[in-house]
């Protein structure tokens, strides 16, 4: 999962402050790992570097420096790019593709055309899958169906997502 | 749009049941030796489209072409014509006759076709033993398992060499293994022949079967391999 | 997973597509006769093949047909039974020739000694030939030398048995031998054909050949009527079986019709092959009513209706109309099946019914029988009744319509009967909920019902009706324990002898007997030869003519005018003619004869009227008229017996027998029309019984039908704790309601019916209660059949496997 992309979608419904962005992210895809301050903040300022996002201002005071970044085009591009590239199909996706579809969603952009994409991907690899079984010896064939029980089970985590979007989109919008 | 050199092609498809739309605008093509799978949550018109690009319904708008026909302009008599001589179908369950035998439900659409009845079971039997399930042949539905049944189904489906072969979620009713040996047959011996299949399913095992799959959702369609390429 | 390898021969010699032209629509498919033989024989095999449930429909469309054909190929062979028996009573009688041919080798002196033993006619002929070639009648090869006879085996069975120890003293012959088939009406016939050992020349004439020039009487209007109503009584339920039995399995027949429709058969052929599954139950049907009807027209001998006994091969019906019914009636059970399956259309994925549900109108629900009861009441209003085609046919077509009409009323009666139902306990609630949501099959079922036993009452009652006059007539002239008998007269001593023999006949109280001839005036009156003989005289002895008249004094030689006063009244002095011509083509030499002046006047005695009372208009004394000169004078006997006597009549009989062979006996002793009424009405019974239990299969089949589509509910009730016994009677309700308002439909329509015919017929109007419940109660009865029968499967499709899906 990208951290960085992540950041950047949410940076892409308005500028925010990086406590902002770690309460956000928190809020919608930690539930398992919250994310530090630490990773915030070195995750940003790589940002910077790479010119994805800008520092809209910063507050004078106290502690930790108070900076608001917000995303700049090329950070718009670089996102759509990432929420539009399907996953390499692995085992244990999930939680990538959950931030996508959820960022798409902030960010107004076709969740499930991204969810098309992902399951397409998963069936490019299932077919080769297929194939290989089908000319491969029992191992194989063995091997291949255990990858392919998985593969499915993505996808119909896909299915089950993209029948529940409106709902989703509901939530994360509160 | 209909893209060049494709065997069965649809456009602007609308299909409405009740107040229900099952197709709004749904495109679609498939070539001669080209097996789209149809995926899509339950409900959302892969039967429809199925039946609509098979000739079973009529769309409420939209055309469905065969080579040079339209297939929505033709008369019943006409359609049933092709379902008989061009398309091959496999369902679930429930198409074959319980009443005739293995051989003699696989020889059925040849018969109907005006086959005599001993060269239309001699292909048929040909059939059968390729699809390995010869030895149901005298047999009725009831008396055989579900995988042999479709298997016969899948025989009765290519014996008259259709260019299109229709299959409804062909595996829904079998476990896994059985599963995934019709589908084994009936792709493989599709692409032997160079036939189309649309394959309808809601499993991705099944349609890992597939060169290409679109999905249907809400009635409309997403060719999203069409869109990568 | 094996991977198919492509063979190196192709499957079907077509392995692929590749070098397929563009697809092309194909031309059509085999059409015409090659298509239609195609999908009928395929259906034959669906019927055929398709195990129980296949066989079930087949079997039951077999047997309606079966009892459709046998019933109809029995109506048409009444026409047939009639005129063969018209043939057979042609071929063998003669009646008397116009001009008597003289004697001569080829003919024979001819006369009739029929006789009644026990209620039971026998027909009796009398022979005696001129020569040495008389003509023979069918059957007889030669006739009985004297004193011996020929019998039909019905009449050897009877005087081998023991009980017949009086009619063999009355046939006093020697049996030479047996009647042939040829000579008989019926196989139960009783007849003989005997030479006496003298036979006088007034007792018959002579004729030269057997076989007379005579056309039968039509059937009466009533007769037409009852084989009507009988033939719409019984096949109505038969074509509603029919109905109910091809519907059987209906569901999943439109299942295999739909998957064969999947692979490209249209609309026509499903509809072919529908026929054709059809067409093999009926055929079977066909042959199964053709070998129930030639099996059942075995029994004929033993049936006698309207004394009427039949061969078996006499009951054919004629070659069209069973040509008609092997075509019709299957043809019949396709149309009714394609009927059946009207706005229903079988598509490759299943069926659509596009048929809008059906709104029972009223108007011409109540048009057919309205029409019907307009056709009948005017016509009950002619008076006297007339047999003309065109009151017969509106007599038919009314009667038919009433009944017909009580089918198509029926539904409409249940919808709206039921849709005013409402509250009651649970069982009554499922039940009239089931009705009103579909009450069809169960209606169609209970239409037949109700045209079975409409039709039933109807006929009873004209039965009844007709009973009851001649009943009254019987019991009328029956009341007093009297014989008539009469025979041709030669002299009075006969008479006398006659009248000695029967007084010493055990069990007789009193005879009487006279002389009597009809006698006209001389000179004959011009241009009226009916009234040449119009004046009644009676010979007898003073003892006899006493009982006629008051009498002062009288001695042999008397004569006596009467003082009626008729235009046959004649006066002392006149001259009469004794040999008046019958009729105007008699050429006979008339006998005068005066009245002697001295004739007195007296009053004939009062009696009571009964059908033989003769008003006299001339008593005469044996010695003051020659009875040999008198145009066919007749013995009058009257007889009076006791009936505390054994055989008292038969004993009469016998005396009578050997005074005269061919002397007739006009009696009401036995009341033909019993034995008739009785079988008629076992008959009916019966009748009603066998349709109402083909009824009440029918009806099984289609609750039994409804069950089972409705498993998964009954499993689903059982499950949330419904009591058996409320689904039971749930079960019963739903037959009972429909059941019990055709049943008061046809109670009314029959009754109406039959009251309407009575009264065209001028009989009085009389229902024989018991009967009429007993005919009901039937109907009850087959309610409780139906239920009690569709309880084990209901039973058994509440187990919890109905909640498995297949």
């Amino acid at each position: 999962m990208s951290i960085g992309h992540t950041l950047l979608g949410l940076l892409e419904s308005g500028p925010r402050h990086g406590y902002d962005l770690k309460r956000a992210f928190d809020a919608h895809f930690g539930q398992d790992r919250p994310l530090h301050y630490g990773q915030v903040y070195s995750t940003m300022s790589r940002l910077l570097k790479n010119g994805l996002v800008e520092v809209d201002a910063v507050e004078a005071g106290a502690g930790p420096e108070r900076k608001r970044y917000a995303i700049t085009d090329a950070g718009i591009t670089d996102v759509a790019q990432w929420l539009a590239r399907p996953e390499k199909p692995e085992p244990y996706l999930q939680s990538t593709l959950f931030t996508k579809v959820v960022l798409a969603l902030l960010t107004g952009r076709d969740a499930a055309e991204l969810l098309d994409t992902q399951r397409a991907e998963h069936l490019r690899l299932m077919r080769g899958l297929t194939e290989r079984k089908r000319t491969g010896d029992l191992a194989d064939q063995l091997i291949c169906d255990h990858a392919l029980f998985h593969l499915e089970a993505d996808l119909r985590w896909l299915e089950v997502t993209a029948a529940r979007l409106d709902k989703l989109a509901e939530a994360v919008r509160v | 749009m209909t893209p060049e050199g494709s065997l069965l092609a649809a456009e602007g498809l609308c299909k409405t049941y009740g107040a229900t739309p099952a197709l709004d605008g749904v495109e679609f093509s498939v070539h001669p030796g080209e097996v789209v799978a149809v995926m899509g949550p339950s409900g959302s018109g892969k039967s429809t489209l199925l039946h609509c690009l098979a000739g079973i319904v009529r769309p409420d708008a939209g055309t469905v072409r065969y080579g040079p026909h339209e297939l929505t302009a033709l008369s019943d008599a006409r359609r049933s014509a092709l379902r008989r001589t061009d398309f091959g179908f496999v369902f679930q369950f429930g198409q074959l006759v319980p009443e005739l035998t293995g051989l003699e439900n696989v020889a059925l659409p040849l018969r109907l076709n005006g086959t005599r009845r001993k060269e239309a079971e001699r292909q048929a039997r040909e059939w059968l033993e390729r699809l390995e399930v010869d030895g149901a042949a005298a047999q009725r539905p009831g008396e055989i398992s579900g995988g042999q049944g479709q298997r016969i189904a899948v025989a009765r489906a290519l014996v008259t060499g259709p260019r299109v072969i229709f299959a409804d979620e062909p595996t829904g009713a079998l476990d896994s293994l059985n599963g995934e040996r019709v589908l084994g047959l009936l792709t493989g011996a599709a692409r032997d022949t160079n036939a189309a299949v649309v394959l309808v399913t809601h499993e991705a095992r099944v349609a890992a079967y597939s060169d290409r799959e679109i999905v249907v959702r809400d009635g409309t369609v997403k060719d999203i391999l069409a869109g990568l390429r | 997973m094996s991977l198919l390898r492509p063979r190196a021969t192709a499957a079907g010699g077509r392995t692929g597509g590749r070098d397929r032209p563009a697809p092309t629509v194909p031309g059509a498919p085999p059409t015409g006769r090659a298509a239609w033989a195609r999908d009928l024989v395929m259906g034959i095999r669906f019927a055929a093949g398709s195990g129980r449930e296949g066989w079930i429909r087949t079997a039951l469309t077999a047997t309606g047909v079966a009892l459709g054909v046998a019933v109809l190929l029995l109506g048409a062979s009444v026409p047939g039974v009639l005129d063969t028996l018209h043939g057979r009573e042609k071929a063998r009688e003669n009646l008397g020739q116009a001009h008597p041919p003289r004697a001569a080798d080829d003919t024979l002196r001819y006369a009739s000694a029929d006789t009644v033993f026990h209620g039971a006619p026998i027909r009796g002929r009398l022979v005696r030939p001129d020569g040495a070639h008389p003509p023979v009648p069918p059957g007889v090869d030669r006739l009985p030398g004297p004193g011996r006879m020929l019998v039909s085996p019905a009449l050897k069975k009877l005087l081998d048995s023991p009980r017949a120890g009086l009619l063999r003293q009355r046939l006093d012959y020697r049996v030479a031998g047996t009647i042939g088939d040829a000579g008989l009406l019926g196989p139960g016939e009783l007849t003989y054909v005997a030479q006496p050992v003298t036979l006088a020349a007034a007792d018959g004439y002579r004729i030269d050949h057997f076989g007379k020039d005579w056309n039968p009487p039509p059937m009466r209007a009533p007769t037409v009527l009852l084989v009507i109503m009988t033939c719409v009584a019984l096949l109505t339920p038969v074509m509603v079986f029919i109905g109910t039995s091809v519907r059987f399995g209906n569901e999943r027949r439109e299942r295999r019709l739909a998957a064969i429709r999947l692979v490209g058969a249209d609309v026509r052929t499903t509809r072919r092959i529908a026929a054709g599954e059809v067409l093999f139950g009926s055929l079977l049907g066909l042959v199964a009513g053709g070998a129930l009807f030639l099996a059942g027209r075995q029994l004929a001998p033993v049936v006698t209706l309207w004394d009427v006994n039949v061969f078996p091969s006499d009951v054919a019906p004629g070659p069209l109309a069973a040509a008609l019914i092997a075509v019709l009636v299957p043809a019949a059970a396709v149309l009714v099946t394609l009927f059946a399956q009207r706005g229903v259309t079988v598509e490759p994925l299943g069926v659509v019914r596009h048929r809008p549900p059906v709104r029972r109108r009223l108007w011409w629900r109540v048009a057919l029988p309205a029409v019907g009861a307009l056709v009948l009441v005017p016509l009950s209003r002619e008076r006297p009744w007339t047999d003309t085609p065109l009151h017969t046919l509106g007599l038919a077509t009314g009667a038919m319509l009433l009944l017909l009409g009580v089918t198509t009323l029926l539904p409409w009666l249940v919808q709206a009967v039921v849709g005013r139902l409402h509250r009651g306990p649970v069982s009554w609630q499922l039940a009239i909920r089931r009705l009103q949501l579909s009450s069809g099959s169960a209606t169609r079922a209970v239409s037949g019902i109700t045209v079975a036993v409409a039709g039933a009452i109807a006929i009873h009652m004209l039965m009844t009706g007709m009973q009851a006059s001649y009943t009254r007539a019987y019991a009328e002239s029956g009341k007093e324990p009297r014989i008539s008998l009469w025979a041709n007269s030669k002299d009075w001593p006969q008479t006398q002898r006659a009248l000695t023999a029967l007084r010493a006949t055990p069990g007789v109280t009193a005879a009487r007997g006279t002389v009597d001839a009809l006698v006209g005036p001389l000179p004959h009156p011009p241009g009226r030869p009916e009234d040449a003989a119009r004046t009644t005289v009676t010979v007898g002895s003073c003892a006899e003519l006493r009982s006629l008249a008051r009498l002062d004094s009288c001695h042999d030689g008397s004569v006596f005018v009467t003082t009626t006063r008729r235009e046959g009244a004649v006066a002392p002095g006149a001259t009469l003619d004794l040999n008046p011509p019958r009729d105007a083509y008699e050429a006979v030499r008339p006998h005068p004869w005066t009245v002697p002046r001295t004739a007195r006047t007296v009053p004939l005695l009062a009696h009571r009227p009964s059908p033989d009372r003769v008003v006299y208009d001339l008593l005469v004394t044996p010695s003051a008229l020659d009875v040999g000169r008198l145009n066919g004078p007749t013995t009058e006997l009257k007889v009076v017996f006791d009936r505390g006597t054994p055989d008292a009549v038969e004993h009469i009989r016998n005396t009578a027998a050997r005074i005269d062979p061919t002397m007739n006996e006009v009696s009401a002793v036995d009341n033909p029309h019993d034995a008739q009424y009785a079988s008629v009405l076992d008959g009916l019974f019966a009748g009603a019984v066998v349709t109402l239990l083909l009824i009440g299969s029918g009806l099984i089949i289609s609750t039994v039908e409804q069950l089972h589509e409705r498993r998964r509910l009954l499993s689903t009730l059982d499950a949330h704790g419904t009591r058996r016994a409320t689904l039971g009677w749930s079960v019963l309700w739903q037959t009972a309601v429909p059941v019990v308002l055709g049943l008061g439909l046809a109670l009314g329509t029959g009754l109406a019916l039959g009251a309407l015919v009575l009264t065209m017929i001028d009989s009085a109007v009389t229902v024989n209660w018991p009967v009429v419940a007993a005919i009901t109660g039937i109907g009850g009865a087959v309610i409780l059949f139906v239920t009690a029968l569709s309880l084990p499967p209901l039973w058994r499709m509440m187990r919890p496997d109905g909640l498995r899906t297949e």
